[in-house]
């Protein structure tokens, strides 16, 4: 395709890529509200959304609307630019997680070599966005929410950074093509069989980072109202809701990428086997979070830096030592 | 410290126990009803504790059993019930003439009495708070709960009930189980 305007193609690509994923995102908000609300209502054996279309289907876009419809309040005494800035610093890195992830063989927006590192890196500017809402709310409930969003983000990292670093070694590269073409089409070929701690640590992680039950405790309603997010009134509240859902799917994206094969699937390789994985893992983690109670704090960073540390070390190590030889 | 590695694991097992919990939940039939477009069965509906009402008398369906005591509106936390006894009928001038005379005669005169049953039996439901203190309180067992599930309205006269007239209704519609209390008054 020839770029217009003389633009690089390089950076069309980009630019082309940016607007897909914008539609992409925002799609993927509705689709995620409507199967979390429907998963939610079927576990608890009630119908979940009904009224708007059939079988409530419209349900997430009337949420929208009245979402985007609502007035935007700034609290007083509440730090008016750093309020307003934390969400829009929450959803921005979104786009930037979204390039080096393999949709499929060709559906990569940016090839790089250090694709992980930059998902790695560029997921932990939430937790700032968190942090800053939190802090210039002038309430304390988000203010405690911002505290346990640092302390949980802090705890959570390494053990998923070791998770992720043992399939790096592994495969000698941070490009994530790479290591999805490193994997075959079977299951018994995917990085899953050979590194099953590694996920389980990966996976655990993930759920943290993107705080979604049972480690909601930036948000735990039944504590904290809303967490970081109680005084935020329509649009504001929903880039943060977006920007978590946009988060999800990255972590699936990369889980699905690093331990399931990506598009490689069992035979027709293609994106569709991309999208079904990632699919699935967020319909595990839906279901985990209609399932278990919130773990309290203690429990939590317990969990991470007595369990999954160690756990996500000596994995590292057995990694490291069967690669040597 | 192994004793540490088996309760993680015990944990992890009880883990995947509460999943396969809330997986058999999901692939189960609902237990919710839609309304408004399908109603609630009856099975479900006998155990519902709607406002109170009045029960009629065996032999006479459309006259409660109250008897117009008044211990129901005297103990109710919510003051939402009003009973008013009735008057005893107004004898006849030649009824008066006859006791009068009786009465001079020096026998025993039979005053007319006012029927126990009352007069006027209102419920104000947006105050009640279904505690039940009336049910329990009636002495002849003439409140109980009723079964009455749809009662959404738009405006809060709406939920001011006379309940003689509502057992008149019943006993209409209803010959016979209006004096069948679905759960024995209690």
């Amino acid at each position: 395709m020839n770029p217009p305007f003389g633009i690089p193609p390089e950076l069309f690509t980009i630019l082309l890529a940016l607007g897909l994923l914008a539609g992409f995102v925002g799609l993927n908000g509705l689709v995620l509200v409507y199967l979390e609300r429907k998963v939610a209502g079927h576990i608890q054996r009630r119908p979940g959304p009904f009224e708007v279309g059939p079988h409530g289907i419209l349900q997430p876009l009337a949420d929208a609307l009245k979402l985007v419809g609502k007035q935007l309040i700034t609290p007083r005494g509440a730090d008016k630019w750093l309020f307003w800035t934390a969400p829009i610093i929450s959803f921005a890195p979104v786009f930037v997680l979204f390039l080096p992830i393999p949709f499929g063989p060709v559906l990569t927006a940016m090839e790089m070599d250090l694709g992980l590192l930059l998902i790695l890196a560029f997921a932990g500017i939430n937790v700032l966005a968190l942090c800053l809402a939190g802090w210039s709310s002038e309430n304390k409930w988000s203010l405690l929410g911002a505290a346990r969003a640092v302390a949980q983000s802090v705890a959570y990292e390494i053990p998923l950074l070791l998770a992720v670093l043992a399939i790096a070694f592994q495969f000698g590269s941070l490009n994530l093509s790479t290591i999805v073409s490193g994997q075959g089409a079977w299951p018994w070929q995917w990085n899953i069989m050979v590194q099953p701690v590694a996920f389980f640590i990966y996976f655990v992680c993930a759920l943290a980072e993107t705080n979604r039950a049972p480690f909601d405790l930036p948000e735990a309603e039944s504590e904290l109202t809303a967490g970081f997010h109680t005084e935020y009134s329509g649009m504001g509240f929903g880039i943060f809701f977006l920007a978590e859902y946009a988060n999800m799917i990255v972590v699936c994206a990369v889980a699905t990428a690093l331990f399931l094969g990506g598009w490689n699937g069992p035979a027709a390789p293609g994106v569709w086997w991309f999208l079904v994985k990632v699919y699935l893992l967020l319909l595990v983690m839906m279901w985990f979070r209609w399932t278990y109670p919130r773990v309290r704090f203690d429990q939590l960073l317990n969990l991470s830096w007595k369990w999954l540390l160690p756990l996500a070390l000596i994995n590292l190590l057995v990694t490291l030592v069967l690669v040597k030889i | 410290m192994i004793r540490e590695f088996g309760k993680a694991l015990q944990g992890l097992w009880s883990l995947a126990i509460g999943l396969g919990v809330t997986f058999r939940a999901f692939v189960r039939p609902q237990v919710t009803v839609h309304y408004p477009r399908a109603t609630v069965d009856d099975a479900n509906l006998r155990t519902y504790h709607g406002h109170v009402e009045l029960i009629g008398k065996d032999d006479a369906p459309e006259v409660p059993r109250c008897i117009s005591c008044g211990m129901c509106a005297m103990n109710c936390p919510s003051a939402c019930l009003a009973v008013v006894k009735q008057k005893a009928p107004k004898p006849t001038p030649e009824q008066t003439k006859a006791m009068e005379e009786a009465e001079a005669r020096g026998e025993k005169v039979k005053k007319p009495t006012a029927p126990k049953d009352p007069a006027r039996f209102t419920y104000d439901f947006s105050l009640c708070s279904l505690c039940g203190t009336c049910v329990e309180s009636c002495p002849v067992d003439s409140l109980r709960f009723s079964t009455e599930l749809y009662q959404a309205g738009f405006d809060r006269n709406d939920f001011h009930f006379d309940l003689l007239a509502r057992l008149r209704g019943q006993a209409e519609s209803r010959p016979g189980e209006a004096s069948t209390p679905a759960q024995g008054g209690q």
